[in-house]
């Protein structure tokens, strides 16, 4: 067998061109692949961040239904809800269209308090706390600004027009690697109190209240009863969890993932197709030595050997390389797209999938080769009658 | 077994080959022994059958009718994995062309059919010397073949047929790429493996020369053979 290993090995690199390049498409074709995977994993990030014991109540229309913040209080009084916090999506402009990044109105205390996996330095959640023009910001977020505390942030409102002026005063940081640290936040009860002022309609409303549950198995029971109770009311609400509020929001965008998808799996179909011309080609002017050695009585195992060695050698060296490069490019990626992607991370499955893909590449590349090389008759191969 | 006897035996031996809808008979019913310690050169125009003949007693090719017996046993009657382990043990062959792998060197080629065989590397390497050495050539035994003439690669795979001791050494046309002087160089190293080491050599030639080392020359015409044709038995 180690002879075999050696003739494989020595075969593998005998074209040296052509297997440059077959391992440059794979890595390539690698790259591509872990990249595609992590935009969908990035994506689907606020899932998997989601917690067990947050509910969501909304307008049971839509999401672009408000609902009145009257109903905090009757929420916290639902048998098994621990306490409610409220956010509103603001959609303001800061400097040019360009610079997106979500920003919500919240009431601080209590949304600090669910949301307990993001970390503000004390001293900076009593300022905030303080000040109703006060904001917090995700550190990645300020980072790209270059926000410091105490810096006048000003956002141009679309939903809420006008010109809205807050303080950063605390930065937040995620303790969890899955945390977005893009989010601007401010205390709802500055934007509540302009629009009294200026459009009294749309004041005293809530984009959705989080419901914090005392225990998550009860989470189903407290999202009915909490919906049960504003049924045949104006605006009748629809409570899930977080994860399901979540999903809810990405399959919206699910067109673009299905792409995605379908675009990674065209990647996989391109690097099948690249190692089995390789592997077919490599075959093909083998063919006089692989009948050489079934002549000099190497069996059918030794010559799979040879061609699914190969093949398995070349893919997972582009493998290795494509996997080895998919880091630094993400690292590049991430920080381009940082405003459409918080946290563009490279996950352990991504690669499991990389290598897993690879393997299974290399494998099939090689059937159809190892079949006719096993097949082919020893005289024919040899390319002579007399 | 002693001189005398057959070591190959056919018999009603029929072969034709399929192009398509189209039969092309290339051997008909062809019975002929070969004796043991035997060199046998078998000669005929290009398509007379004479290297199918030859794959058909080397076991790389199937009959498609009659038998051929090795040393007494039928080898038409094996499955392809027996026939692979029958050769690996008992045929030596040189091709035309070589054969050699050529990212093995000559050291790795002819040790390659020993490695089937179980034996130590450390037996290994005294056989691949010792073969090496017949062939005169121990001091290149690391070259690769690109770096070895025509001649030196026709000998380094006359080492690897002879490595594993085999019943019978089968030759086709191991001069039809050779210039006359290492043709003749190789011819004396195959003539001298018939008379030193008593190997039953059968070779396929177009060349005159070379089929003249042999004891006996059986020509092959339209997959026949011609026994009209003056025999030459030394």
């Amino acid at each position: 067998m180690i002879h075999i290993l050696k003739i494989l090995f020595r075969n593998t690199f005998r074209h040296k061109l052509r297997t440059g390049l077959t391992v440059l498409g794979i890595c390539i074709a690698v790259l591509a692949f872990g990249l595609l995977r992590t935009v969908i994993t990035t994506w689907y990030m606020g899932v998997e961040a989601s917690s067990a014991n947050r509910l969501w109540t909304r307008n049971a229309i839509s999401l672009m239904f408000s609902l009145p913040i009257a109903y905090q209080e009757k929420i916290r009084q639902v048998e098994g809800v621990k306490f409610v916090s409220h956010a509103s999506w603001f959609g303001g402009i800061y400097i040019d269209e360009k610079n997106f990044f979500a920003q919500f109105a919240v009431e601080p205390a209590t949304y600090m308090e669910a949301y307990s996996e993001y970390y503000i330095p004390p001293e900076q959640k009593a300022a905030l706390l303080r000040d109703r023009k006060g904001a917090v910001a995700g550190r990645k977020l300020a980072a790209r600004y270059g926000w410091k505390i105490g810096d006048v942030i000003t956002l141009k409102g679309t939903i809420y027009p006008g010109t809205w002026e807050f303080v950063l005063r605390a930065i937040s940081r995620g303790t969890r690697r899955d945390a977005d640290e893009t989010v601007f936040s401010f205390h709802w009860d500055y934007l509540n109190e302009t629009l009294k002022k200026t459009a009294p309609a749309r004041a005293d409303q809530v984009g959705a209240f989080i419901v914090v549950v005392k225990n998550p198995d009860t989470a189903a029971d407290v999202a009915s009863r909490i919906d049960k109770m504003f049924k045949n009311s104006l605006a009748e609400t629809l409570t899930e969890t977080e994860k399901a509020f979540v999903l809810g929001f990405i399959s919206m965008s699910q067109a673009i993932i299905t792409v995605i998808q379908l675009v990674s799996f065209a990647v996989i179909a391109i690097i099948l197709a690249v190692v089995a011309n390789t592997m077919s080609m490599t075959a093909r002017e083998r063919r006089s030595e692989h009948a050489t050695l079934k002549t000099l009585g190497f069996g059918g195992f030794r010559i799979a050997t040879l061609i699914f060695g190969e093949s398995l050698v070349i893919t997972m060296a582009g493998c290795a390389l494509g996997i080895a490069l998919t880091f630094p490019v993400a690292q590049v990626f991430g920080k381009v797209m940082g405003q459409y992607f918080p946290s563009f991370n490279v996950t352990g499955e991504t690669i499991w999938l990389d290598f897993i893909t690879s393997i299974l590449v290399g494998l099939l590349a090689a059937v159809i080769p190892t079949w006719q090389a096993i097949r082919m008759p020893v005289a024919e191969g040899l390319r002579r009658i007399g | 077994m002693g001189d005398t006897d057959p070591i190959v035996q056919l018999r009603n031996v029929s072969k034709s080959y399929h192009r398509g809808n189209l039969v092309v008979p290339v051997l008909n019913n062809i019975t002929f022994e070969i004796a043991n310690g035997e060199f046998l050169a078998l000669m005929g125009p290009s398509g007379s059958g004479k290297s199918t003949l030859l794959n058909l007693i080397a076991g790389i090719d199937k009959v498609d009718s009659g038998s051929v017996e090795i040393g007494g046993i039928d080898i038409t009657v094996m499955s392809e994995t027996d026939l692979a382990h029958w050769r690996a043990a008992n045929v030596g062959f040189i091709f035309q062309f070589y054969n050699l792998m050529p990212v093995l060197t000559a050291y790795e080629n002819v040790e390659l059919p020993l490695t089937l065989t179980g034996i130590s590397r450390r037996q290994r390497r005294e056989h691949v010397e010792l073969a090496l050495k017949v062939v005169n050539l121990s001091h290149r035994m690391d070259h690769y073949p690109g770096q070895l003439s025509g001649g030196e690669q026709q000998r380094v795979a006359i080492a690897r047929a002879v490595v594993t001791d085999p019943t019978i050494l089968v030759a086709d046309e191991p001069t039809g790429d050779l210039d006359r002087q290492s043709a003749e160089e190789i011819m004396d190293l195959i003539d001298g493996l018939n008379r030193q080491l008593r190997k039953t050599i059968i070779m396929v030639t177009h060349d005159p020369r070379a089929a003249k080392k042999a004891h006996v020359i059986r020509h092959l015409d339209k997959g026949v053979l011609d026994d009209t044709h003056p025999q030459d038995t030394l």
